[in-house]
């Protein structure tokens, strides 16, 4: 076990002193760049950057001596220096030396990445279950063993997007609701998407998963130490595939505990103030601004803050069939999505009064005069 | 060729004649030329298409093009590279090259030569129109993944599946040529362990095209019929595994990169002899190293989807057969060095090149290897580790060597030298661009950036910036090349038929320029 610490603890001792003296060349400002793979925080992390490493060196040790003979025979052989060509052209003793020599080394290399895979596989005795949703584009998260779950959107500003704001520390990398999970649990994540593949992934776990859709992916972490981890989905999906980041927020066990409470009370709480909102009958003043800024967050994307759609792709809801025809269709249409399209069904997502609020906003806007509101009690009996 | 002709009646107007021949004709050099010039044009498109992307790159934030578009020119950008870049350059070269080499005097279907040609430049019009299509053009990224190419694709999807069909049927003509050609048309005395290993590595390249191009072709009409005739092949809802679509798709495209190589590793192998004035190292582990390379390639394809969720027996089975190949990969690059050792060097702009492509895809097949290590590959699948890699394989590979063999084979296509210090410039300053374009994205993918993503996090800025300035460069050597293209074919110092004194093989003992019929009789090989 020394043995190995020691060997990990020289190689990254060897590699930063690499990265240091490219550093120099390279940096800017007091602002270092990083060329290593990130260690991350899982013993898995670490091991996974170790192999990293030990790959790299083979390759650049093989590359030294591979380039270093072509660049002696340049410089040596070439023809101002070395007038007369020799005439060998084979050797199987040379043929065979540098086939058996290369097998042996890959071997050494497929030890260490053999014992990690079948570690990273080893999904038994978690914890903690949760289970990861992808859908275009943003995250669900479910607590298996309790009945919390929630979307993760991503939470930077358009204007920062757009280049009309600065741009902030983790821009991209920022969500409404991040992950929450205890430190030291071992924790299973299952994988499952609603509509194309997306691929969870943590650097800094070294956790990359495809969620695909009909099918159940696995992957297992333990965090040993608290703190706000960020990653991306990492499979084309679709037009906003860089706007789907990943946040986890890692506390200690006591602090996720409790977490977990006020997670269950926010939830009652919640379906009260629910009860409370679609008791109410509601006028179209009040339901109008509500339902353009759920519009805003959630349809624009698509079909464009001022109703136009995109030609080809994203129907447009001015004056359209739906949002100027029947309301019961137009309600439907927004609570079940259109099968097949990115149009997906937002009853689960939205609540009642915001759902009341966005197609009342809908039917009223950009030239559309139903000059009707619908009730969040109408939402509720729909669903 | 009687392009006086003017305005006699009963006889055609000389532009008539000129299009005429060039549809009509049925002659392999022909044929190689319309290739090359067709695989030069989109190269430039493909090329432009890339400058999008680095632009758009070039800085965090929306500058110039939506998410969706950026989608559509990433896609196209792959789609014309493969299928219309870096296959028909090859194509070209083997049609003006594998006759002269055997000793043939033409390829031996000359007719399905010409109609293999001639689809393709219709199905890349009808590909590159999608862009103007209502919906816009295929958006899923070249390797157009089921279920976002299927359920959620644009209309112009059926566009690209039909297009798909159309570079398939050519190129599995052309390969039935060349396997025909190579089987049927060697002079006497030239036996298969004499061919010269452009040839070799043709032929292997061939039946590669022969054996994966019919499941692209699958994989596209299953597609099809998903979309429009309620056939469940890819679709959960039909209880089926999208992740199928990735194992059909990679059984092609695995051999695939092997067909965008091969053909480069038998050029270095004419050209370091040659400017080595030495005999190639190990003629015969180079056959089986090539044949070996090609059987692997067809069970490896598994490595393309590590984090699918593959068995842990699958993992492991994938990933010792992929580092396997590093083994005749490896024999290759050491016969080629030691093709080098003690020879009797000159650095001529072709054996620049060579060289150029023996060192900087070694750097593609290092990060290819750390690849195949599947818990790494956890961390770098999805990354701009992988476009790294794979451009370091393709561009400083497969388009070096293509330009390898322009330089190294105009003289005798043209009747005249290229120009020798413009070659060199062009050399250098590609070397050096290729670096500055593609080295850094080994770090933003180390660093964790996903790849085909149109904006990105700030601390990915600095990597994309010098990428972006590198790829600027990089268009910009390539006008240079265009330049010396065509000031070679317009005149120059006239060449000798040896052209280059370490060269060997038939080619060289026919005039420069080569005339249009050649080896009328075939010329005896001892």
């Amino acid at each position: 076990m020394y043995i190995k610490e020691y060997i990990v603890a020289k190689t990254r001792r060897l590699t930063n002193s690499l990265i240091l003296f490219v550093l120099l060349t390279f940096s800017h400002g007091a602002f270092a760049v990083v060329f290593d793979m990130r260690e991350g925080v899982t013993d898995m992390s670490k091991r996974i950057q170790a192999l990293h490493h030990i790959s790299l060196w083979v390759c650049i040790i093989v590359g030294v001596v591979v380039f270093g003979a072509m660049f002696y025979t340049m410089f040596t052989h070439r023809r101002s220096k070395h007038p007369v060509p020799a005439t060998f052209h084979e050797s199987t003793l040379v043929e065979v030396i540098w086939t058996v020599i290369p097998i042996l080394i890959l071997v050494m290399m497929a030890i260490p990445a053999t014992s990690a895979l079948r570690d990273i596989e080893d999904n038994s005795d978690a914890d903690i279950t949760v289970l990861i949703t992808g859908s275009q584009w943003k995250w669900h998260y479910q607590y298996l063993e309790t009945d919390i779950g929630y979307y993760s959107n991503i939470a930077t500003p358009q204007e920062q997007i757009d280049n009309l704001e600065a741009k902030t520390e983790h821009y991209l990398l920022e969500v409404d609701n991040p992950l929450v999970l205890p430190t030291n649990k071992k924790i299973r994540f299952l994988m499952a998407s609603k509509d194309v593949i997306h691929s969870w992934w943590v650097p800094d776990f070294a956790v990359k998963q495809d969620a695909i859709p009909g099918f159940i992916n696995e992957a297992w972490t333990r965090i040993p130490t608290a703190g706000i981890y960020r990653g991306q989905c990492a499979e084309l999906c679709g037009k906003n595939h860089a706007y789907m980041p990943v946040v986890v927020e890692v506390r200690p066990e006591e602090e996720f505990d409790a977490w977990i409470e006020d997670q269950r009370l926010a939830m009652s709480l919640a379906s009260e103030t629910a009860v409370a909102d679609r008791n109410k009958t509601w006028s179209m003043a009040e339901l109008m601004p509500m339902g353009e800024e759920v519009y805003i967050s959630h349809c624009a994307t698509c079909h464009q803050p001022n109703g136009t759609g995109q030609a080809g792709k994203y129907p447009s809801l001015a004056g359209s069939e739906i949002t100027t025809g029947d309301i019961a269709e137009h309600l439907n249409r927004v609570m079940n999505g259109q099968a097949d399209t990115e149009m997906q069904a937002w009853a689960p997502q939205l609540s009642d009064l915001e759902l009341a609020a966005v197609i009342t906003y809908e039917r009223n806007s950009w030239g559309n005069d139903a000059n009707e509101v619908i009730q969040p009690m109408t939402v509720f009996t729909a669903r | 060729m009687s392009a006086h002709a003017g305005a006699i009646p009963g006889q055609r107007h000389p532009l008539v004649n000129f299009v005429l021949r060039w549809v009509l004709t049925t002659n392999h050099k022909e044929i190689g030329t319309l290739y090359l010039w067709l695989s030069f044009t989109l190269f430039f498109i493909a090329g432009a298409l890339a400058l999008i992307i680095r632009a758009e790159l070039f800085q965090p934030g929306i500058q110039f093009v939506e998410p969706d578009f950026y989608n559509q020119v990433l896609t196209l950008h792959g789609l014309v590279m493969v299928f219309g870049a870096v296959m028909p350059a090859f194509v070209g070269l083997a049609n003006w090259l594998i006759p002269m080499m055997i000793g043939a005097p033409d390829m031996a279907l000359p007719r399905m030569n010409n109609f293999s040609f001639w689809i393709l430049p219709f199905a890349f019009t009808m590909l590159l129109s999608s862009l103007f299509m209502e919906g816009g053009a295929p958006n899923f990224g070249w390797t157009f993944y089921a279920p976002l190419s299927t359920t959620f694709g644009p209309p112009s999807t059926d566009f690209f599946i039909l297009g798909v069909h159309m570079m398939g049927i050519s190129s599995i003509m052309g390969a039935i040529n060349i396997i025909v050609t190579i089987f049927n048309l060697r002079a006497p005395g030239m036996t298969l362990m004499k061919m010269p290993l452009f040839v070799w590595t043709w032929l292997i390249t061939a039946f590669l095209l022969i054996m994966v191009m019919p499941v692209l072709a699958g994989a596209v009409t299953m597609m099809l019929t998903d979309r429009h005739f309620g056939t469940s092949f890819f679709n959960a809802a039909g209880g089926v595994d999208p992740v199928m679509f990735q194992h059909i798709f990679w059984f092609f495209g695995h051999p695939e990169v092997y067909i965008m190589i091969l053909p480069g590793f038998g050029i270095a192998s004419h050209i370091i002899p040659t400017f080595a004035r030495k005999k190639l190292f190990g003629y015969h582990s180079m056959v089986y190293a090539t044949a070996s390379i090609a059987i692997l390639s067809f069970i490896v394809w598994g490595h393309h989807m590590f984090t699918t969720g593959l068995p842990l027996f699958g993992e492991l089975f994938f990933m010792y057969a992929t580092m396997l190949i590093a083994v005749p990969t490896g024999v290759k690059v050491f016969n080629w060095v030691a093709t080098m050792w003690r020879g009797s060097m000159t650095f001529e702009t072709p054996m620049l090149f060579a060289i150029g492509f023996v060192m900087m895809f070694t750097i593609g097949g290092f990060s290819g290897l750390m690849l195949a290590l599947v818990p790494a590959d956890f961390q770098y699948h999805d990354t701009f580790f992988v476009v790294a890699h794979f451009h370091y394989v393709l561009y400083p590979g497969a388009i070096f060597g293509t330009m390898a063999a322009a330089y190294y084979w105009l003289p005798k296509w043209t009747g005249h030298m290229y120009d020798e210090r413009l070659g060199k410039i062009h050399f250098w300053t590609a070397t050096i661009a290729v670096n500055l374009t593609f080295f850094p994205m080994h770090f933003s993918g180390l660093a964790g950036m996903p790849r085909r993503i149109v904006d990105y996090s700030l601390q990915f800025a600095d990597f994309n910036m010098v990428s972006s300035i590198g790829s600027a460069l990089l268009g910009l050597t390539q006008l240079l090349f265009l330049y010396i293209v065509i000031k070679t074919i317009r005149g120059g110092e006239k060449a000798t038929d040896q052209v280059w004194e370490g060269a060997e093989g038939l080619e060289w003992t026919i005039p420069s320029p080569a005339p249009l019929h050649t080896f009328e009789t075939p010329p005896e090989v001892k």
